[in-house]
């Protein structure tokens, strides 16, 4: 966003080699702001974006605003907790007492989703017969891409029923971040594949000069597809393609026109990562594609940090203390040398993470940093919402050891 | 075929972000010991397993990447579903050079994603031959081990014949996985499920079994993965749990090992072993569920800094006293 673009600019030029800090991520501002009408949280797998998006959403609906935060796959209490039904393909209002704005939650259905595009674009009879083949079936229930396709769509949706003022969706969980921007494409690649077309060219072609070759191409297909899977199979295709090939356009068209709304301005992208390697790896590839696709970041979170809780003793001096108190004996040395390694041990997690996140940092300067610590237990209920969401839209200083939350563990002096 | 490990086929699933992949190559290693020969099998083109061992990017080729005490070994190999349809194009039909041309006009591509479950039946297909696989009238593998997909698609990555029965009801395709059916469905394959101490994977392991056990599918171990010790004797873990322990508690104790006199730095202290406390108690409570799932369960603990083999021979010395305990039960 723009604090964190110009915050780096008025940064004086450093030498190389000396260490350069994360600039802060005003979430708070960003969710408030009435020019923003959609915040997508992305990552890797298993890093929490579920969770960052609610906990956004709830945050945006205490600002004041009307949201509706689309989530993908929310584990079960989150979503009971949400008043989330599995049956419902539709936003819901969440209550939450207290709050100015209002707070809407809907789960993605993604075969439903896809079945309602079929019936909008084509007739009755049509849709069917598509809706019945196998193909479509399995197609609509588990095309790697089918996902986040969908909920792409669903996202196009809700943008145009224009009813929410902000809109914060998650994304499918899946190895790679970039499957939710790559999805519309794979799927117009698909459709327009060389086989969708050979499938397709006797009906389309009518006769005419390609005819021929298609044909051939297609006998040909056909002859090992029959030897290799049955001649049933084979006329299922067929018949699915076939009726899939009035709605081709259509299709591709709204994945076209869903990746625009992307890049529209009031469209942020917050990058969610755990302090691990690959997940930081991963959100290093987002951020870089994001760029390249003129998409604005609003910044990383950083999920799940474990910034000790005083920074006075490090974990070296902690090990040292903790060897000296065992020589003592008695129930109370094993508690005093308990917690002095405790102490250790979190200190040095914290500078393991700390370093992933000054590694992030030396690659991507201009990305700013927002590290929410570690919740003792699972998020499933508002009042963990609450909590995340004050360590997300928190002042950046406001921390018990007065680290900025940029960082897991103070700037080294120097 | 080795008297000592009735289940020939280790499916290894989990959440992402249990480690399945890491427990998987361990346990390849721990049935390799003693002079067997393991065949571990990557199926999701990650290239996991060639970084685990620290090997180039394994081919669609059987190679061997370690060697165990007793002269056992443990090949790898990196599924790659084209190639795995050539193969069943050549070897059933002859077809190799149809299949090249096949694959030049994107039909494989086509074929795969059209019907995901056209997929999984070449890939079990390729795990099926290699459980069966004899030369000299001998097996040549022990044992296999598959890193599968994540639990959330373990059961329909396996159950191939309700996943393709909607799309060929008869043909050679129904054919084939009505043949991998048979060999998973058997008492020599065991579905292991890894797990964290974490709600969700704890959830997703129980639904998970739930789901196999439906499609009749034997399951194997749950393996909970990443375990820690608690730093605090039993009493005082319970008490800084419930949030009875204040720096005052500390403070004495920290000035005796020398520490300067620091009431904040004894608060926080308090605090962190407080936050310690209440997360072990949660891995417990934890702990207690993967337990009433009824399962044979080892743990595998949190091993410090990053994965490399000599980790994996140790996760592996766990697994092996899990798996001399399950034949001796």
């Amino acid at each position: 966003m723009t604090a964190a673009a110009s915050g780096d600019a008025h940064r004086p030029a450093r030498a190389a080699g000396t260490p350069r800090y994360a600039p802060p991520v005003d979430l708070a501002e960003l969710i408030a702001d009435p020019d923003t009408r959609i915040v997508v949280c992305c990552g890797s797998g298993g890093v929490g974006k579920t969770t960052t998006s609610a906990a956004l959403a709830l945050a945006a609906a205490e600002a004041g605003r009307r949201v509706v935060v689309l989530t993908i796959d929310p584990a079960r209490r989150l979503a009971q907790s949400l008043g989330l039904g599995e049956l419902d393909n539709e936003p819901r209002r969440v209550d939450v007492p207290g709050v100015d704005g209002e707070l809407h939650a809907m789960m993605l259905d993604m075969k439903r989703t896809f079945d309602d595009i079929v019936v909008a674009h084509s007739t009755p009879e049509r849709a069917e017969v598509i809706l019945a083949n196998p193909f479509y079936q399995t197609l609509s229930s588990s095309f790697a891409g089918t996902q986040e396709y969908m909920a792409m769509e669903k996202l196009g949706q809700l943008r145009a029923a224009d009813t929410w003022d902000l809109i914060v969706v998650d994304t499918p969980p899946s190895r790679s971040a970039l499957d939710f921007l790559d999805a519309p494409n794979r799927m117009s690649r698909f459709l327009d594949g060389t086989m969708i077309r050979l499938l397709t060219a006797p009906a389309r072609a009518g006769g005419r000069a390609g005819f021929k070759f298609a044909s051939a191409g297609l006998l040909f297909f056909s002859r090992i597809i029959s030897k290799v899977l049955g001649g049933q199979l084979l006329r299922d295709i067929s018949a699915f393609v076939s009726a899939l090939d009035t709605m081709f356009g259509g299709f591709r068209e709204r994945a076209t026109a869903t990746y625009e709304l992307l890049r529209r301005p009031g469209t942020w992208f917050v990058v969610v990562a755990t302090p691990e390697p690959d997940a930081l790896r991963e959100a290093s590839y987002f951020v870089d594609r994001l760029s390249a696709e003129g998409m604005p970041l609003a910044g990383l979170v950083l999920n799940r940090t474990h910034p000790p809780a005083s920074t006075r003793l490090s974990a070296t001096r902690a090990e040292v203390a903790a060897e000296s108190v065992d020589d003592g004996d008695g129930a109370p040395a094993a508690l005093v040398a308990g917690a002095l390694r405790v102490h250790a041990e979190r200190m040095t997690l914290a500078m393991r993470e700390q370093r992933l996140a000054d590694r992030f940092t030396s690659a991507h300067p201009e990305v700013g940093i927002r590290a929410v610590p570690a919740a003792a237990g699972d998020v499933h209920d508002l009042e963990g919402l609450r909590v995340m969401a004050e360590a997300l839209t928190g002042p950046d200083d406001d921390t018990p050891t007065g680290v900025p939350r940029t960082r897991v563990l103070p700037a080294r002096r120097g | 075929m080795s008297p000592d490990f009735p289940v020939r086929c280790h499916v290894v699933t989990g959440k992402g972000g249990t480690g399945k992949t890491t427990v998987a190559a361990a346990l390849a290693l721990a049935l390799a010991a003693g002079g067997h020969t393991v065949l571990l099998v990557e199926c999701e083109g990650r290239q996991g397993i060639a970084q685990l061992f620290d090997t180039p990017p394994l081919p669609y080729e059987e190679r061997r990447v370690a060697v165990t005490r007793g002269g056992g070994e443990v090949r790898a190999l990196a599924i790659d579903v084209e190639e795995a349809l050539l193969e069943y194009l050549e070897m059933f039909y002859n077809l190799r050079r149809a299949g090249r041309a096949l694959r030049k006009m994107g039909a494989v591509d086509f074929a795969t994603t059209i019907a995901p479950g056209l997929r999984d039946v070449l890939i079990t297909g390729k795990i099926k031959e290699a459980v069966t696989r004899r030369e000299d009238g001998r097996r040549v593998y022990d044992a296999v081990v598959v890193d599968a997909p994540p639990t959330g698609r373990i059961t329909r990555f396996l159950n191939v014949t309700s996943e393709m029965a909607g799309l060929a009801r008869s043909g050679p395709i129904k054919t084939q996985s009505d043949g991998v059916m048979a060999v998973l469905r058997s008492p020599q394959t065991a579905v292991h499920l890894v797990t964290l101490l974490e709600d969700m994977p704890v959830q997703e392991t129980a639904d998970a079994i739930a789901e196999l056990t439906e499609a009749g599918l034997p399951v194997g171990s749950v393996i909970v993965n990443m375990a820690t010790e608690p730093a605090l004797p039993a009493e005082d873990l319970v008490r800084a749990a419930a949030g009875r322990l204040t720096g005052a508690d500390l403070a004495p104790g920290l000035t005796a090992a020398g520490l300067p006199e620091d009431t904040d730095l004894a608060e926080a202290l308090a605090a962190e072993v407080v936050e310690h406390a209440q997360r072990w108690a949660a891995q417990d409570a934890l702990r207690a569920r993967v337990e009433s799932l009824g399962r044979p369960t080892v743990e595998l603990p949190l091993l410090p800094g990053p994965m490399d083999l000599g980790c994996l021979f140790e996760l592996a010395g766990r697994l092996e006293e899990h798996l001399g305990a399950e034949v001796a039960a």
